[in-house]
């Protein structure tokens, strides 16, 4: 995985709660068998206005020039400013991919849905969670600047905006140590633990035999 | 000290304990499907990985699959070359599969409750977020990403912080006509599908323990829906009966072992939860939702709701949003709202209680002139099998149904099932997200009684009243 230390990114702003997995990357394109190749199908349904299938030319279709993703001021964006329980309903990590793919290395919410937000964290993305009168005024600031960016540095656990505010954050430090060392969950599983799991399996046989 | 069911599950799956606040938890069953599962299977072969323990996995193809014709290959090239890397993925790392033209085969969370790979007490995962299903065996069962999969593969545990807990109690008997889906739709519209995010949520009460197995499967199924990863239910006589005497479910001595620890997996009398939730189960009615996400729900015998009377401005327009989505308005009567196709089955309501239930409101009708499509698909080859063998399928058909075979189907619509962009369909599923039954499509979810009576009747009925 990737580590992500900083990112100086502009912001693109989602401004709608209970945005769904089938939202972020409809259900066609979970037919790849690949992880990347998503980008261009982020918030498909949203952003073109003609139905989408894998495999076609999508720079051949037709955009949605009311969707904030087509809008020029908003090209190139790394960061994502959204609203309540963003990522909601399924599991499928490929709504991941498709923001990485995109180009996307942080995004802002006020609250996250589960397994949506412990995705993000396995694919070099930084899920933030800041209080709603917070992201109400950043919403604001964000539509008031174009070229509006802010600065994300996970070691010191701070945003900064264009104006030099400084955001304090919060993120648990077993996710904060793997993003800035882009370690591997497995790796560290194995090398940690396998004695651990070997040692927890064989009393389990005798605890619990017909799970064996 | 009382402990809480999940503090039970939890503990009795700890591995390790970080100093971080994080865990190290061990994974009891890994179910798998063709759509989560090929890149994490790409990762295992890249790493030169091989399963932990392969005995934990069962595989079925069910997001994909026809619900037509099998007997040649899937029309979809894309499709097809998901499920047949499905199977060649199992083939070549040695797992157990039901592959698409096995009479076992079906959605994975019927399946495994069906097969008795689903027991209570177990940690259960899969790439799916209705994995929660399994929790109505007192079992802890969640989804995860594709990342996660991988994980429990390579080393059959998870890294996991443990959750707040969540008490949901129904208490009292709910009326007539009031199904497992009414209760748990009433429970996501009085919590909201954010209420439960970070937190594990045990249903209890009188009305929960009332419930069949298949019920509580309903209500677990749609814990994902409230926000919660994971839903469960206490074991009792009719779990520790329902597991018995299935192909994978243990016997003899390891039954009677594995009884004895059965009847332990409730809270204890006195154990504490973060929050609780009580509702009265005289209170519920039949649910329909009117929005594009499951809160969005009202009774049969209300009217659209309107954004104008709603406080919270973010709120007012999501709900501006849906209905226009929606292609409805405000003050109308739910009972007036005609649709177009009608959806039978799911990892929500495909089982065959969910059939009987539905065929006995179709029997000797026939669907209404305004219905394009009616669509029953069972939950299993084994689910279709019965219904067959119970003539639920020719009732079905006589009144105009079509009845297909099983998967995942129109829940979803990632096969050939789905609706026109526009068209309006009552469904027994458990989403009602923009697009999720094909873009454009507008979900109502209800229990199978209700979308069988909207089927008979072309627009919802309130199945108290026939």
């Amino acid at each position: 995985m990737k580590a992500f230390k900083k990112v100086n990114g502009l912001v693109l702003p989602i401004d709608r709660s209970n945005v769904d997995t089938d939202a972020i990357i409809p259900k066609q394109y979970l037919k790849s068998i690949s992880r990347t190749g998503f980008g261009p199908n982020l918030f498909d349904d949203w952003r073109y206005l003609d139905p989408g299938e894998p495999g076609m030319d999508h720079s051949k279709r037709r955009i949605n020039p009311d969707f904030v993703i087509n809008q020029e001021r908003y090209q190139n964006a790394e960061v994502v400013l959204a609203r309540d329980n963003f990522g909601c309903g399924s599991s499928r990590e490929h709504a991941v991919w498709a923001m990485v793919d995109y180009g996307i290395r942080v995004v802002i919410a006020p609250s996250f849905a589960d397994i949506f937000f412990n995705n993000t964290f396995k694919n070099g993305l930084l899920s933030i969670i800041l209080d709603a009168d917070v992201i109400d005024r950043l919403f604001d600031e964000v539509e008031a600047n174009p070229g509006y960016k802010l600065e994300i540095d996970l070691e010191a656990k701070t945003i900064t905006t264009p104006s030099g505010d400084v955001i304090a954050f919060e993120i648990d430090d077993f996710r904060r140590n793997n993003l800035l060392k882009g370690l591997d969950d497995i790796d560290l599983t194995l090398h940690n633990n396998a004695d651990a799991i070997k040692a927890y399996e064989a009393k389990r046989k005798q605890e619990a035999p017909w799970l064996f | 000290m009382a402990k809480t069911l999940y503090d039970k599950l939890w503990d009795a799956h700890l591995v390790q304990q970080n100093d971080d606040g994080t865990a190290l938890i061990y994974i009891d069953r890994h179910l798998v499907h063709e759509v989560t599962s090929p890149q994490a299977f790409e990762g295992m072969r890249m790493a030169k990985r091989q399963p932990w323990r392969r005995e934990s996995i069962l595989a079925v193809p069910d997001h994909n699959v026809p619900t037509t014709d099998r007997s040649g290959p899937i029309a979809d090239p894309v499709s097809r070359l998901q499920v047949q890397t499905l199977d060649d993925n199992c083939d070549t790392f040695g797992i157990t599969e039901f592959k698409m033209n096995d009479l076992r085969q079906g959605v994975v969370h019927i399946i495994g409750p069906e097969q008795g790979a689903t027991l209570p007490g177990m940690t259960v995962v899969c790439g799916d977020s209705h994995t929660s299903t399994h929790g109505a065996f007192g079992s802890l069962a969640f989804g995860v990403g594709t990342s996660d999969v991988e994980h429990v593969l390579a080393t059959q545990c998870l890294v996991l912080k443990k959750s707040r807990s969540m008490l949901v109690s129904v208490d009292g008997a709910v009326g007539p006509g009031v199904t497992a889906k009414d209760i748990v739709l009433a429970i996501i519209g009085k919590i909201g599908t954010a209420g439960g995010t970070g937190y594990v949520i045990e249903f209890a009460g009188e009305a929960i323990r009332a419930l069949s197995m298949e019920g509580r499967m309903t209500v677990c199924n749609m814990a994902i829906e409230a926000g919660a990863r994971a839903g469960f239910i206490a074991a009792d006589e009719k779990t520790i009966e329902y597991v018995q005497g299935r192909p994978f479910s243990p016997r003899g001595e390891k039954l009677e072992k594995a009884i004895v620890y059965w009847q332990t997996l409730h809270s204890d009398q006195g154990a504490t939860f973060d929050h609780e939730v009580h509702i009265e189960a005289a209170s519920i009615k039949p649910q329909v939702t009117w929005g594009t996400s499951p809160e969005m729900v009202v009774q049969v015998d209300s009217k659209v709701p309107n954004p104008d009377d709603e406080a919270d401005e973010v709120k007012a327009d999501g709900m501006r949003k849906a209905l226009q989505y929606m292609g409805l308005k405000a003050g109308t009567p739910i009972k007036d709202i005609k649709l177009d196709k009608v959806f039978i089955g799911s990892c929500t309501n495909g089982r065959i209680e969910d059939f009987r239930a539905a065929a006995k409101v179709v029997a000797g009708k026939k669907i209404a002139s305004n219905i394009k499509l009616a669509m029953v698909v069972p939950g299993s080859g084994l689910v279709k099998q019965q219904a067959e063998q119970e003539g639920l399928d020719k009732i079905f058909t006589s009144a105009g149904f079509e009845w297909r075979e099983p998967g995942c189907s129109m829940c979803l619509a990632m096969n050939a099932d789905r609706l026109a962009p526009g068209e309006r369909c009552a469904s027994t599923s458990n989403r009602n997200f923009e697009g999720r039954q094909g873009q454009g499509g507008r979900t109502h979810l209800v229990s199978p009684a209700m979308a069988a009576a909207a089927a008979i009747a072309g627009h919802f009925v309130d199945i108290r009243e026939i």
